[in-house]
Protein backbone atom coordinates (compact mmCIF):
# COMPACT_ATOMS: atom_id res chain seq x y z
CA UNK A 1 0.00 0.00 0.00
CA UNK A 2 2.79 2.20 1.10
CA UNK A 3 4.18 2.07 -2.41
CA UNK A 4 1.20 2.42 -4.43
CA UNK A 5 0.47 5.60 -2.54
CA UNK A 6 4.63 6.96 -3.54
CA UNK A 7 4.04 5.86 -6.94
CA UNK A 8 0.46 7.84 -6.63
CA UNK A 9 2.21 11.00 -5.02
CA UNK A 10 4.81 10.83 -8.18
CA UNK A 11 2.16 10.70 -10.58
CA UNK A 12 2.10 14.36 -11.94
CA UNK A 13 -1.05 16.78 -11.72
CA UNK A 14 -2.82 16.67 -14.64
CA UNK A 15 -3.85 20.12 -15.57
CA UNK A 16 -7.28 21.90 -14.76
CA UNK A 17 -8.28 19.51 -12.61
CA UNK A 18 -8.23 19.08 -8.62
CA UNK A 19 -10.15 17.17 -5.88
CA UNK A 20 -10.64 13.88 -6.68
CA UNK A 21 -11.44 13.08 -9.88
CA UNK A 22 -8.24 14.58 -10.35
CA UNK A 23 -6.39 11.90 -8.01
CA UNK A 24 -7.80 8.94 -9.50
CA UNK A 25 -7.34 9.77 -12.57
CA UNK A 26 -3.32 10.02 -11.37
CA UNK A 27 -4.06 6.78 -9.72
CA UNK A 28 -4.94 5.17 -12.76
CA UNK A 29 -2.33 7.09 -14.72
CA UNK A 30 0.16 5.68 -11.84
CA UNK A 31 -1.22 1.92 -12.59
CA UNK A 32 -0.87 2.07 -16.57
CA UNK A 33 2.80 2.95 -15.89
CA UNK A 34 3.93 0.38 -12.91
CA UNK A 35 1.76 -2.72 -14.19
CA UNK A 36 1.88 -4.39 -17.04
CA UNK A 37 -1.46 -2.45 -18.52
CA UNK A 38 -2.79 -0.58 -21.25
CA UNK A 39 -5.13 1.52 -19.60
CA UNK A 40 -7.29 1.81 -16.29
CA UNK A 41 -10.38 2.95 -15.11
CA UNK A 42 -12.69 3.64 -12.12
CA UNK A 43 -16.65 3.92 -12.35
CA UNK A 44 -18.62 4.79 -9.59
CA UNK A 45 -22.02 2.47 -9.15
CA UNK A 46 -23.85 4.23 -6.32
CA UNK A 47 -25.96 2.05 -4.26
CA UNK A 48 -28.98 4.11 -3.05
CA UNK A 49 -26.72 7.12 -3.36
CA UNK A 50 -24.87 8.93 -5.88
CA UNK A 51 -24.96 8.43 -9.53
CA UNK A 52 -23.40 5.33 -12.15
CA UNK A 53 -20.95 6.79 -14.12
CA UNK A 54 -17.21 7.28 -15.28
CA UNK A 55 -15.03 9.09 -12.38
CA UNK A 56 -11.39 8.60 -14.22
CA UNK A 57 -9.76 6.68 -17.13
CA UNK A 58 -6.34 6.60 -18.04
CA UNK A 59 -4.54 5.21 -21.12
CA UNK A 60 -6.08 5.31 -25.04
CA UNK A 61 -9.59 4.28 -25.32
CA UNK A 62 -9.78 4.00 -21.68
CA UNK A 63 -12.88 6.28 -21.06
CA UNK A 64 -14.45 4.86 -24.18
CA UNK A 65 -14.32 1.44 -22.95
CA UNK A 66 -15.73 2.36 -19.38
CA UNK A 67 -18.93 4.41 -20.97
CA UNK A 68 -19.65 1.02 -23.09
CA UNK A 69 -20.03 -1.03 -20.27
CA UNK A 70 -22.92 1.60 -19.62
CA UNK A 71 -23.96 2.36 -22.99
CA UNK A 72 -24.65 -1.72 -23.77
CA UNK A 73 -24.83 -2.62 -20.15
CA UNK A 74 -22.72 -5.15 -19.48
CA UNK A 75 -19.71 -6.01 -18.96
CA UNK A 76 -16.78 -7.14 -16.55
CA UNK A 77 -17.29 -3.66 -14.59
CA UNK A 78 -21.31 -4.02 -14.17
CA UNK A 79 -20.62 -8.07 -12.82
CA UNK A 80 -17.99 -7.35 -10.72
CA UNK A 81 -19.92 -4.74 -9.07
CA UNK A 82 -23.23 -6.75 -9.43
CA UNK A 83 -21.62 -10.12 -8.12
CA UNK A 84 -19.30 -8.53 -5.48
CA UNK A 85 -16.05 -10.15 -6.98
CA UNK A 86 -13.53 -9.55 -9.12
CA UNK A 87 -13.90 -10.64 -12.85
CA UNK A 88 -11.18 -11.62 -14.26
CA UNK A 89 -11.39 -11.90 -18.29
CA UNK A 90 -7.71 -12.79 -19.88
CA UNK A 91 -9.01 -13.27 -23.37
CA UNK A 92 -11.79 -11.08 -24.31
CA UNK A 93 -12.30 -12.02 -27.71
CA UNK A 94 -12.53 -15.69 -26.97
CA UNK A 95 -14.30 -16.69 -23.59
CA UNK A 96 -14.91 -13.06 -23.10
CA UNK A 97 -16.88 -12.98 -25.71
CA UNK A 98 -19.30 -15.94 -24.51
CA UNK A 99 -19.14 -14.06 -21.12
CA UNK A 100 -20.80 -10.36 -22.91
CA UNK A 101 -22.07 -10.86 -26.29
CA UNK A 102 -22.12 -7.43 -26.88
CA UNK A 103 -19.65 -5.68 -25.15
CA UNK A 104 -16.66 -8.34 -25.67
CA UNK A 105 -16.41 -7.68 -29.55
CA UNK A 106 -16.98 -4.19 -28.95
CA UNK A 107 -14.02 -4.28 -26.42
CA UNK A 108 -11.91 -5.93 -28.51
CA UNK A 109 -12.61 -3.69 -31.42
CA UNK A 110 -10.73 -0.89 -29.24
CA UNK A 111 -8.23 -2.98 -29.13
CA UNK A 112 -8.59 -4.59 -26.29
CA UNK A 113 -7.59 -8.24 -25.28
CA UNK A 114 -8.13 -8.45 -21.55
CA UNK A 115 -9.95 -7.11 -18.74
CA UNK A 116 -9.50 -7.65 -14.61
CA UNK A 117 -12.54 -5.71 -13.01
CA UNK A 118 -12.00 -5.14 -9.10
CA UNK A 119 -14.93 -3.74 -6.93
CA UNK A 120 -14.69 -1.40 -4.54
CA UNK A 121 -16.16 -2.61 -1.70
CA UNK A 122 -15.92 -3.37 2.30
CA UNK A 123 -18.38 -5.87 3.22
CA UNK A 124 -21.64 -5.23 1.85
CA UNK A 125 -20.52 -1.18 1.39
CA UNK A 126 -20.04 -0.85 -2.83
CA UNK A 127 -19.11 2.20 -4.31
CA UNK A 128 -17.58 1.45 -7.93
CA UNK A 129 -15.25 -0.42 -9.59
CA UNK A 130 -11.48 -0.63 -10.65
CA UNK A 131 -10.70 -2.15 -14.88
CA UNK A 132 -7.50 -2.83 -16.11
CA UNK A 133 -6.71 -3.12 -19.41
CA UNK A 134 -4.73 -5.01 -21.37
CA UNK A 135 -4.14 -5.41 -25.33
CA UNK A 136 -2.63 -8.78 -24.80
CA UNK A 137 -4.75 -11.84 -23.92
CA UNK A 138 -3.26 -13.27 -21.13
CA UNK A 139 -3.61 -13.72 -17.09
CA UNK A 140 -2.30 -10.88 -14.87
CA UNK A 141 1.18 -12.53 -12.81
CA UNK A 142 0.59 -12.91 -9.59
CA UNK A 143 2.45 -10.18 -8.58
CA UNK A 144 0.70 -7.67 -10.93
CA UNK A 145 -2.74 -9.20 -9.68
CA UNK A 146 -1.08 -8.06 -6.12
CA UNK A 147 -0.06 -4.64 -7.08
CA UNK A 148 -3.95 -4.21 -8.98
CA UNK A 149 -5.94 -5.69 -5.86
CA UNK A 150 -4.10 -2.82 -3.93
CA UNK A 151 -4.67 -0.13 -6.50
CA UNK A 152 -8.19 -0.95 -6.06
CA UNK A 153 -8.01 -0.43 -1.96
CA UNK A 154 -6.36 3.21 -2.42
CA UNK A 155 -9.21 3.68 -4.58
CA UNK A 156 -11.48 2.59 -2.39
CA UNK A 157 -10.22 4.17 0.70
CA UNK A 158 -10.15 7.75 -1.21
CA UNK A 159 -13.81 7.21 -2.65
CA UNK A 160 -14.81 6.04 0.94
CA UNK A 161 -13.24 9.39 2.54
CA UNK A 162 -14.92 11.35 -0.07
CA UNK A 163 -18.47 9.92 0.49
CA UNK A 164 -18.25 10.39 3.95
CA UNK A 165 -17.17 14.32 3.64
CA UNK A 166 -14.11 14.20 5.15
CA UNK A 167 -11.47 14.73 1.82
CA UNK A 168 -11.05 18.57 2.19
CA UNK A 169 -7.58 18.86 3.43
CA UNK A 170 -6.92 15.31 4.01
CA UNK A 171 -4.07 13.70 1.48
CA UNK A 172 -3.87 10.50 0.50
CA UNK A 173 -0.83 10.30 2.82
CA UNK A 174 -3.76 10.44 5.11
CA UNK A 175 -4.82 6.86 4.59
CA UNK A 176 -4.93 3.53 6.71
CA UNK A 177 -1.72 2.25 5.87
CA UNK A 178 -3.92 -1.47 6.34
CA UNK A 179 -5.69 -3.50 3.70
CA UNK A 180 -7.39 -5.23 6.32
CA UNK A 181 -9.42 -5.36 9.06
CA UNK A 182 -9.99 -7.10 12.31
CA UNK A 183 -13.74 -8.51 12.03
CA UNK A 184 -14.00 -6.43 15.33
CA UNK A 185 -13.49 -3.25 12.90
CA UNK A 186 -16.50 -4.85 10.39
CA UNK A 187 -18.87 -5.61 14.39
CA UNK A 188 -18.18 -2.29 15.29
CA UNK A 189 -19.06 -0.37 11.96
CA UNK A 190 -22.84 -1.97 12.28
CA UNK A 191 -23.28 -0.91 15.78
CA UNK A 192 -21.90 2.66 15.01
CA UNK A 193 -24.74 2.51 11.76
CA UNK A 194 -27.42 2.11 14.12
CA UNK A 195 -26.17 4.44 17.05
CA UNK A 196 -25.78 6.89 14.78
CA UNK A 197 -28.12 6.00 12.41
CA UNK A 198 -25.91 6.43 9.24
CA UNK A 199 -25.29 4.27 6.22
CA UNK A 200 -21.88 1.65 6.50
CA UNK A 201 -18.98 4.18 5.08
CA UNK A 202 -20.14 7.41 7.36
CA UNK A 203 -20.15 4.83 10.57
CA UNK A 204 -16.55 3.46 8.76
CA UNK A 205 -15.58 7.40 8.63
CA UNK A 206 -16.55 7.94 12.01
CA UNK A 207 -15.00 5.04 13.75
CA UNK A 208 -11.47 6.30 11.91
CA UNK A 209 -12.10 9.50 12.85
CA UNK A 210 -12.21 8.92 15.96
CA UNK A 211 -8.91 6.50 16.43
CA UNK A 212 -7.32 9.63 14.28
CA UNK A 213 -8.21 12.06 17.17
CA UNK A 214 -7.75 10.02 20.02
CA UNK A 215 -4.47 8.47 18.62
CA UNK A 216 -5.86 5.24 18.95
CA UNK A 217 -5.93 2.14 15.97
CA UNK A 218 -9.36 1.38 14.24
CA UNK A 219 -9.04 -1.92 16.08
CA UNK A 220 -8.63 -0.90 19.66
CA UNK A 221 -11.70 1.98 19.36
CA UNK A 222 -13.58 -1.03 17.72
CA UNK A 223 -13.12 -3.30 20.14
CA UNK A 224 -14.08 -0.86 22.53
CA UNK A 225 -17.43 -0.24 20.53
CA UNK A 226 -18.12 -4.46 20.65
CA UNK A 227 -17.24 -4.31 24.22
CA UNK A 228 -19.56 -1.60 24.99
CA UNK A 229 -17.09 0.54 26.89
CA UNK A 230 -17.39 2.86 23.80
CA UNK A 231 -20.62 4.59 22.48
CA UNK A 232 -20.30 7.19 19.58
CA UNK A 233 -22.67 9.53 19.69
CA UNK A 234 -24.01 12.19 17.38
CA UNK A 235 -22.77 15.16 19.64
CA UNK A 236 -19.27 13.40 19.25
CA UNK A 237 -17.42 15.97 17.06
CA UNK A 238 -16.48 15.13 13.52
CA UNK A 239 -13.07 14.88 12.63
CA UNK A 240 -13.68 17.45 10.18
CA UNK A 241 -17.00 19.81 9.94
CA UNK A 242 -19.91 18.26 8.05
CA UNK A 243 -21.53 19.94 4.92
CA UNK A 244 -24.27 21.43 6.33
CA UNK A 245 -26.94 20.23 3.62
CA UNK B 1 -6.61 -40.35 18.57
CA UNK B 2 -8.42 -38.71 15.95
CA UNK B 3 -12.63 -39.64 15.11
CA UNK B 4 -12.16 -41.68 12.49
CA UNK B 5 -15.97 -42.75 12.33
CA UNK B 6 -17.30 -39.44 12.08
CA UNK B 7 -15.41 -38.98 8.65
CA UNK B 8 -18.49 -40.21 6.95
CA UNK B 9 -20.78 -37.51 8.46
CA UNK B 10 -18.67 -34.85 6.74
CA UNK B 11 -19.13 -35.91 3.42
CA UNK B 12 -22.82 -36.63 3.93
CA UNK B 13 -22.80 -32.97 5.23
CA UNK B 14 -20.77 -31.49 3.00
CA UNK B 15 -22.67 -33.13 0.16
CA UNK B 16 -26.09 -31.69 1.38
CA UNK B 17 -24.18 -28.33 1.63
CA UNK B 18 -23.02 -28.03 -2.25
CA UNK B 19 -26.22 -29.40 -3.80
CA UNK B 20 -28.91 -26.05 -2.86
CA UNK B 21 -28.60 -22.46 -1.62
CA UNK B 22 -24.81 -22.41 -1.10
CA UNK B 23 -23.23 -19.70 1.10
CA UNK B 24 -19.35 -19.86 1.15
CA UNK B 25 -19.39 -18.72 4.75
CA UNK B 26 -22.02 -21.19 5.80
CA UNK B 27 -19.53 -24.16 3.83
CA UNK B 28 -16.64 -22.98 5.19
CA UNK B 29 -18.12 -22.62 9.13
CA UNK B 30 -19.12 -26.44 8.37
CA UNK B 31 -15.93 -27.72 7.79
CA UNK B 32 -14.28 -25.91 10.40
CA UNK B 33 -17.26 -27.39 13.08
CA UNK B 34 -16.49 -31.33 11.44
CA UNK B 35 -12.78 -30.83 11.17
CA UNK B 36 -12.84 -30.07 14.99
CA UNK B 37 -14.79 -32.53 15.51
CA UNK B 38 -12.34 -35.16 14.00
CA UNK B 39 -9.54 -34.13 15.07
CA UNK B 40 -10.77 -34.26 18.30
CA UNK B 41 -9.74 -30.49 18.58
CA UNK B 42 -11.97 -27.74 20.70
CA UNK B 43 -12.10 -25.34 18.29
CA UNK B 44 -11.58 -24.49 14.69
CA UNK B 45 -10.84 -21.86 12.28
CA UNK B 46 -10.17 -21.30 8.40
CA UNK B 47 -7.93 -18.31 7.12
CA UNK B 48 -7.81 -17.14 3.44
CA UNK B 49 -5.14 -14.85 1.07
CA UNK B 50 -6.22 -12.27 -0.20
CA UNK B 51 -4.34 -11.46 -3.41
CA UNK B 52 -1.48 -9.55 -1.95
CA UNK B 53 -1.47 -13.05 -0.17
CA UNK B 54 -1.84 -11.45 3.55
CA UNK B 55 -4.70 -13.89 5.15
CA UNK B 56 -8.07 -12.92 6.62
CA UNK B 57 -10.37 -15.19 8.69
CA UNK B 58 -13.48 -16.34 7.19
CA UNK B 59 -15.11 -19.14 9.22
CA UNK B 60 -14.78 -20.67 12.38
CA UNK B 61 -16.07 -23.39 14.48
CA UNK B 62 -18.15 -21.48 16.80
CA UNK B 63 -18.71 -17.69 17.31
CA UNK B 64 -16.93 -16.54 20.11
CA UNK B 65 -15.07 -13.08 19.83
CA UNK B 66 -12.25 -14.51 21.57
CA UNK B 67 -11.44 -17.33 18.94
CA UNK B 68 -11.24 -14.98 16.34
CA UNK B 69 -9.18 -12.74 17.84
CA UNK B 70 -6.69 -15.39 18.41
CA UNK B 71 -6.97 -16.50 14.72
CA UNK B 72 -6.77 -13.10 13.49
CA UNK B 73 -3.52 -13.07 15.70
CA UNK B 74 -2.21 -16.25 14.32
CA UNK B 75 -2.59 -14.84 10.87
CA UNK B 76 -0.04 -12.71 11.37
CA UNK B 77 2.20 -14.37 13.28
CA UNK B 78 1.54 -18.19 14.34
CA UNK B 79 1.08 -21.67 13.16
CA UNK B 80 -1.44 -21.03 10.35
CA UNK B 81 1.07 -17.96 9.08
CA UNK B 82 4.10 -20.71 8.83
CA UNK B 83 2.16 -23.32 6.94
CA UNK B 84 0.75 -20.70 4.67
CA UNK B 85 3.98 -20.21 3.84
CA UNK B 86 5.60 -23.19 3.69
CA UNK B 87 2.76 -25.13 2.23
CA UNK B 88 3.41 -27.91 4.61
CA UNK B 89 1.22 -28.73 7.47
CA UNK B 90 2.41 -27.67 11.55
CA UNK B 91 1.33 -30.13 13.98
CA UNK B 92 1.65 -31.16 17.01
CA UNK B 93 3.18 -28.13 18.41
CA UNK B 94 2.59 -27.43 22.22
CA UNK B 95 1.60 -23.98 22.78
CA UNK B 96 3.43 -24.03 26.38
CA UNK B 97 6.73 -24.82 24.69
CA UNK B 98 9.82 -22.15 24.40
CA UNK B 99 9.75 -23.04 20.93
CA UNK B 100 6.14 -21.88 20.57
CA UNK B 101 6.66 -18.97 22.70
CA UNK B 102 9.34 -17.76 20.98
CA UNK B 103 8.06 -18.95 17.49
CA UNK B 104 4.73 -17.03 17.93
CA UNK B 105 4.64 -14.93 21.37
CA UNK B 106 1.43 -12.80 21.02
CA UNK B 107 -0.28 -16.04 19.48
CA UNK B 108 0.95 -18.86 22.19
CA UNK B 109 0.43 -16.19 25.20
CA UNK B 110 -3.42 -15.42 23.95
CA UNK B 111 -4.30 -19.52 22.99
CA UNK B 112 -2.90 -20.07 26.41
CA UNK B 113 -4.65 -17.73 28.52
CA UNK B 114 -8.05 -19.12 26.63
CA UNK B 115 -6.40 -22.28 27.66
CA UNK B 116 -5.41 -24.00 24.81
CA UNK B 117 -2.54 -26.68 24.72
CA UNK B 118 -2.06 -27.60 21.34
CA UNK B 119 -2.43 -26.57 17.89
CA UNK B 120 -2.27 -27.75 14.25
CA UNK B 121 -2.11 -26.01 11.38
CA UNK B 122 -3.17 -27.49 7.72
CA UNK B 123 -2.66 -26.12 4.44
CA UNK B 124 -5.65 -25.48 2.10
CA UNK B 125 -3.92 -26.64 -1.23
CA UNK B 126 -4.66 -25.88 -4.69
CA UNK B 127 -2.45 -26.56 -7.67
CA UNK B 128 0.72 -26.38 -5.41
CA UNK B 129 0.20 -23.35 -3.77
CA UNK B 130 -1.42 -23.12 -0.52
CA UNK B 131 -4.76 -20.69 -0.64
CA UNK B 132 -5.32 -20.49 2.87
CA UNK B 133 -5.09 -22.64 6.18
CA UNK B 134 -7.36 -24.90 8.48
CA UNK B 135 -6.53 -24.15 12.32
CA UNK B 136 -7.45 -26.03 14.90
CA UNK B 137 -6.90 -25.85 18.90
CA UNK B 138 -7.07 -28.28 21.42
CA UNK B 139 -7.10 -27.64 25.44
CA UNK B 140 -5.20 -31.02 25.31
CA UNK B 141 -2.44 -32.06 24.00
CA UNK B 142 -2.87 -34.93 21.82
CA UNK B 143 -0.40 -35.74 19.25
CA UNK B 144 -1.30 -36.58 15.75
CA UNK B 145 0.16 -39.49 13.67
CA UNK B 146 1.09 -39.22 10.07
CA UNK B 147 -2.00 -40.90 8.91
CA UNK B 148 -4.05 -38.68 11.31
CA UNK B 149 -2.58 -35.96 9.81
CA UNK B 150 -3.49 -37.11 6.14
CA UNK B 151 -6.92 -37.66 7.11
CA UNK B 152 -7.29 -34.00 9.01
CA UNK B 153 -5.66 -33.09 5.37
CA UNK B 154 -8.21 -34.55 3.68
CA UNK B 155 -10.74 -32.38 5.44
CA UNK B 156 -8.81 -28.88 4.63
CA UNK B 157 -8.69 -30.20 0.82
CA UNK B 158 -12.69 -30.36 1.25
CA UNK B 159 -12.68 -26.57 2.17
CA UNK B 160 -10.91 -25.93 -1.20
CA UNK B 161 -12.85 -28.04 -3.01
CA UNK B 162 -16.04 -26.43 -1.70
CA UNK B 163 -14.42 -22.77 -2.49
CA UNK B 164 -14.18 -23.93 -6.21
CA UNK B 165 -17.46 -26.10 -6.98
CA UNK B 166 -19.46 -23.26 -7.15
CA UNK B 167 -18.24 -22.08 -10.16
CA UNK B 168 -16.88 -24.42 -13.21
CA UNK B 169 -13.13 -23.93 -13.81
CA UNK B 170 -13.26 -20.69 -16.49
CA UNK B 171 -10.98 -18.64 -16.47
CA UNK B 172 -7.32 -19.11 -14.52
CA UNK B 173 -8.96 -16.07 -12.17
CA UNK B 174 -11.68 -17.94 -11.00
CA UNK B 175 -9.85 -18.99 -7.90
CA UNK B 176 -8.95 -15.33 -6.80
CA UNK B 177 -12.40 -14.06 -7.75
CA UNK B 178 -13.66 -17.06 -5.31
CA UNK B 179 -11.50 -16.37 -2.50
CA UNK B 180 -12.03 -12.58 -2.65
CA UNK B 181 -15.66 -12.94 -2.84
CA UNK B 182 -15.63 -15.32 0.31
CA UNK B 183 -13.59 -12.72 2.08
CA UNK B 184 -16.39 -10.37 1.07
CA UNK B 185 -18.98 -12.58 2.51
CA UNK B 186 -17.45 -12.87 6.31
CA UNK B 187 -17.04 -9.20 6.47
CA UNK B 188 -20.72 -8.74 5.33
CA UNK B 189 -21.89 -11.00 7.79
CA UNK B 190 -19.35 -9.32 10.53
CA UNK B 191 -21.51 -6.04 9.92
CA UNK B 192 -24.71 -7.16 10.49
CA UNK B 193 -23.89 -9.22 13.57
CA UNK B 194 -22.98 -5.53 14.52
CA UNK B 195 -26.10 -4.39 13.35
CA UNK B 196 -28.35 -6.47 15.21
CA UNK B 197 -26.35 -6.92 18.03
CA UNK B 198 -27.18 -3.08 18.53
CA UNK B 199 -30.83 -3.29 17.62
CA UNK B 200 -31.73 -6.62 19.97
CA UNK B 201 -28.93 -5.58 22.52
CA UNK B 202 -27.09 -8.51 22.86
CA UNK B 203 -23.66 -9.70 22.08
CA UNK B 204 -22.26 -10.14 18.70
CA UNK B 205 -21.90 -13.62 19.34
CA UNK B 206 -26.01 -13.87 19.43
CA UNK B 207 -27.03 -11.73 17.23
CA UNK B 208 -24.89 -14.22 14.22
CA UNK B 209 -26.80 -17.04 15.94
CA UNK B 210 -30.59 -14.83 15.54
CA UNK B 211 -28.93 -14.27 11.74
CA UNK B 212 -28.43 -17.58 10.80
CA UNK B 213 -31.66 -18.77 12.27
CA UNK B 214 -33.61 -16.23 10.51
CA UNK B 215 -31.86 -17.04 7.15
CA UNK B 216 -32.44 -20.68 7.20
CA UNK B 217 -36.05 -20.29 7.98
CA UNK B 218 -36.38 -17.57 5.64
CA UNK B 219 -34.11 -20.30 3.36
CA UNK B 220 -32.14 -17.76 2.40
CA UNK B 221 -27.93 -17.64 2.24
CA UNK B 222 -26.57 -16.03 5.43
CA UNK B 223 -23.76 -13.97 3.16
CA UNK B 224 -27.07 -12.69 1.15
CA UNK B 225 -29.09 -11.75 4.16
CA UNK B 226 -26.29 -10.12 5.62
CA UNK B 227 -25.81 -8.18 2.84
CA UNK B 228 -29.22 -6.88 2.66
CA UNK B 229 -29.39 -6.23 6.18
CA UNK B 230 -26.54 -3.30 5.58
CA UNK B 231 -27.76 -2.00 2.95
CA UNK B 232 -31.72 -2.85 2.48
CA UNK B 233 -32.75 -3.33 6.23
CA UNK B 234 -36.56 -3.22 5.55
CA UNK B 235 -36.65 -5.74 3.42
CA UNK B 236 -36.30 -7.53 6.63
CA UNK B 237 -38.39 -5.87 8.92
CA UNK B 238 -39.16 -8.97 11.25
CA UNK B 239 -35.10 -8.77 11.86
CA UNK B 240 -34.14 -5.58 11.90
CA UNK B 241 -37.35 -3.84 13.94
CA UNK B 242 -36.35 -3.86 17.97
CA UNK B 243 -37.95 -6.60 19.41
CA UNK B 244 -40.13 -5.77 22.73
Amino acid sequence: MARVLLQLAEEPLPAGADGLVSTLTRLCAALVRHLPAAGSGISLMGEGHGSAGVAAAAGPRSRRLEELQFTVGEGPCLDAHAARRPMLEPDLAGAGSDRWPIYGPRAAALGVRAVFAFPLQVGSVRVGVLDIYRQQAGPLSPEALASGYTFAEVALRLLLQEQAGASEGRTPEGLDDALAYRMEVYQAQGMVMVDLGVRPDEALARLRGHAFATGQDITAVAREIVDGSLRLTRDHPPLVPEDPA
Amino acid sequence: MIAIDKLTDVFVAVADTLVADFDIIEFLELVAQKAATISTASAAGIVLADPTRRLQFVAASEQSVRLLEALAVQSEKGPCQDCFHTGEPVVNTDLRDAEAQERWPAFADLAVSMGYESVHALPLRHQGTAIGALTLLSVHAHPLEDAEVRVVQAVADIATIGILQERSIRASGVLTEQLQFALVSRISIEQAKGILSRIHGVSVDDAFTLLRSYARGAGLGLSAVATEIVNQPERHPTLTRPSV
